[in-house]
């Protein structure tokens, strides 16, 4: 579970270790993760492992997963739901939040998964799951790089399904709405809020059931088919 | 060029069973290739060459080191067409080789039954032929190769110069160190045909009898054996022997030296080649490929069946290269090739003991090639005095543990009868099977030039691992 330390991550792994799973807790946050591994590990030793990792450190990424599935001792699923959104103001440009964005939710991901993806398409097996965001739907005009770091990897994700379904791998796309998480923590306008564990559930049954793209929860499905339907002089009139 | 920044790349064995995920570099130069030995350690990566990638198993695979594909060191770089010996870089093809040699009135000593394989790669496993009892395998073909060793050296050897690491890296598979120069004496040929007579037996020992009357009559001897076949049937199947035809016996045809007088036919029956495997798919599974077997036999004995034929050198050699994909028909699952050689008094008893544990297991052969054999100067050698039985095993979900089982018997039984393996075809060999093989002398011989050449063990591979757990060097 890359990005474990917290939110979606955190309770994806926490249920993936109660349904009986061992898992490799991968994030930056070292106190956060040694405090989640010691509490799983209590309820069943030697079943969970802390990796503390940046995942801006690209060239470690190869190392890390070594470590990890050396301690897991064999790698069948894995989860990438590492994500930032910067607070960006109304009027700010920030490249140095942009850079950042792209490369915890694009490129880390990258660095991940293209190394998960050959050692699954060797096995001829495996699971990869990668949260997405409804808010790489559309170019919206709060988080510019949010949302295309999202679509990015949206498409991302969908071509590693399709690069990896000749060698029976699934990989699932997550494009979760509000989660009631610290990274959505203070934001106005939110709605259809659900816990990480709510989330957590919905988006491991969808990778569990083999679906290619799900939106979480459910119902953000009908309302992103409108959202994609409106015409652009229409959506860069909308505030949101 | 730093090996640990290279792309990831999944690499397979020819016959689609194994798999590694490394890191994978393609040098190109020999300078470049140096470099990428002298970087292993720093990168801390194990490094396993690779040519053309038809080892059937893991002899070019390395899960989590990295592969040197030297496929891009492919210049032919001179040809001596009053002696036959043409120098080469190692990534040169046995079809690159053959194109250049043919018309000027040589073909390469020793092919395969694919012209795919690099030159490189050929010598390191030490392949052999339809005519290895009459000369050798490639190795013995061999004048003088360079040698890039991890250490930094570059080795020239011969029969006369470092004749022990001559005699160790040539089927040393690639442990020793790469190859940047072979130099490969060829057969001088009249013509480009061969004359060719089929041959057949209703049973293992009439298939023996045939193959002995007439290995002193054959340049080339090879047999192919009904696996599916049971009772008294049991290892029957069909001979074909060549001789080559020289320019006195054209009778009128073409002297055919040319390549494109060579070139396989683009259909089969009609149908495109590219699609002539889902034709193969269809026949696999055992009740199936035991009918067109019985089939395959039966046409065999039909009148005039037995009359002899001519057939071009490509037509005869490279059997594997009819169906393009051949493999594909096998599944996702693919295949596993099985190939024990067997000294020759214990060949009968042996290979009818084997076929039995096949069917005893319910994993007959889908094809089985039968060959003779003599012994070689090589250290790690595969040659011996006996037969060879390849036997091709589909590979299902279901079926790995069977298969496991029935390749453990068939190792005993091999071993038991003093027989032996060939590194290029085995991905199922175990930690103390190659002591059995070779003795304890020969592995410290082949432990000590590792040693001095590979001292930091950059050098290794799937294969090296699963055989020898604990390092070839000791």
């Amino acid at each position: 579970m890359v990005g474990a330390s917290s939110g979606l991550g955190e309770a994806m792994a926490r249920q993936l270790h109660a349904a009986g799973a061992n898992v490799a807790l991968v994030a930056r946050r070292k106190d956060e993760l040694d405090r989640i591994a010691a509490e799983l590990n209590a309820a069943r030793p030697g079943s969970a492992f802390a990796l503390a990792h940046d995942v801006r450190d690209f060239a470690e990424a190869p190392a890390a997963l070594e470590q990890c599935v050396a301690a897991l001792g064999g790698l069948d699923f894995v989860a990438y739901a590492a994500g930032i959104l910067p607070p960006l103001a109304e009027s700010e440009w920030s490249f140095e939040k942009d850079r950042a964005t792209m490369e915890v939710n694009v490129l880390g991901a990258m660095a991940w998964l293209n190394p998960i993806a050959a050692r699954f398409e060797a096995a001829r097996g495996g699971t990869i799951l990668g949260v997405s965001s409804v808010a790489g739907e559309r170019g919206r005009r709060g988080h510019p790089s949010y949302g295309a770091s999202k679509a990015a990897l949206t498409t991302y994700l969908e071509a590693l399904r399709n690069r990896l379904a000749r060698y029976g791998v699934t990989v699932t796309t997550v494009k979760p709405g509000f989660i009631d998480t610290a990274m959505t923590k203070g934001r106005a306008g939110l709605f259809w809020l659900i816990s990480p564990e709510e989330a957590a559930s919905q988006a491991l049954a969808l990778a569990r059931r083999g679906v290619a793209s799900g939106y979480v929860p459910a119902r953000w499905a009908p309302l992103m088919l409108v959202v994609k339907a409106i015409p652009d002089f229409v959506f860069k009139k909308l505030n949101f | 060029m730093h090996l640990d920044e290279q792309p990831l790349r999944v690499a397979e064995g020819w016959g689609g069973s194994v798999r590694s995920v490394s890191r994978y570099v393609v040098p190109r130069s020999a300078g470049e290739l140096a470099e990428v030995l002298a970087d292993a350690h720093r990168a801390g990566l194990t490094v396993t060459p690779r040519g053309a990638g038809c080892s059937y198993g893991d002899a070019a695979l390395n899960d989590g080191g990295a592969i040197v594909d030297c496929s891009a060191l492919s210049k032919l770089l001179s040809f001596d067409a009053q002696r036959g010996v043409a120098v080469v870089e190692p990534g040169v093809t046995i079809k690159e080789l053959w194109r250049h040699a043919l018309p000027l009135g040589f073909w390469p000593a020793v092919v395969p039954g694919t012209q795919l394989p690099t030159l490189g790669g050929a010598v390191a496993m030490n392949i052999h032929g339809k005519n290895n009892f009459a000369v050798g395998p490639i190795g013995e073909h061999v004048e003088w190769f360079e040698l890039a060793t991890p250490k930094g050296d570059v080795l020239r050897c011969s029969r006369t110069e470092r004749a022990d690491v001559f005699h160790a890296a040539i089927g040393g598979f690639g442990q020793l160190g790469l190859f940047t120069k072979l130099a490969l004496r060829l057969k001088k040929v009249d013509t480009g045909w061969l004359r060719v007579t089929p041959l057949h037996g209703r049973s293992l020992d009439e298939l023996f009898a045939r193959f002995e009357d007439y290995l002193p009559k054959s340049d080339y001897l090879v047999g192919w054996v009904d696996c599916a076949a049971t009772g008294r049937a049991l290892g029957r199947g069909q001979l074909h022997s060549a001789t080559y035809v020289h320019a006195d016996a054209l009778e009128g045809r073409p002297v055919a030296l040319e390549a494109a007088a060579q070139d396989l036919p683009g259909t089969i029956l009609g149908v495109p080649k590219s699609l002539a495997w889902l034709g193969v798919a269809a026949f696999m599974g055992n009740t199936r490929v035991r009918v067109l077997n019985a089939m395959k036999f039966r046409a065999g004995q039909l009148p005039g069946q037995d009359r002899p034929y001519i057939q071009t050198h490509v037509a005869f050699a490279f059997l594997l290269d009819y169906v393009p994909g051949w493999k594909r028909a096998y599944g996702a699952g693919g295949l596993v090739q099985v190939q024990p050689f067997v000294p020759h008094a214990r060949g009968p008893e042996t290979f009818r003991a084997i076929l039995e544990a096949c069917h005893r297991h319910g994993l007959p052969s889908y094809l089985g090639v039968m060959k003779r054999h003599r012994p070689d100067p090589f250290l790690l050698t595969h040659g011996l005095d006996g037969w060879s039985l390849a036997m091709d095993f589909r590979v299902t979900r279901g079926n790995r543990g069977a298969m496991r089982a029935l390749v453990d018997e068939l190792i005993e039984l091999t071993l038991g009868a003093g027989g032996r393996f060939y590194f290029a075809k085995d991905q199922l060999l175990r930690p103390g099977d190659a002591e059995r093989i070779w003795g304890r002398e020969r592995l410290a011989q082949f432990a000590a030039l590792k040693r001095e050449l590979d001292p930091e063990n950059v050098l290794s591979s799937d294969l090296a691992r699963r055989v020898w757990p604990s390092g070839i060097g000791g």
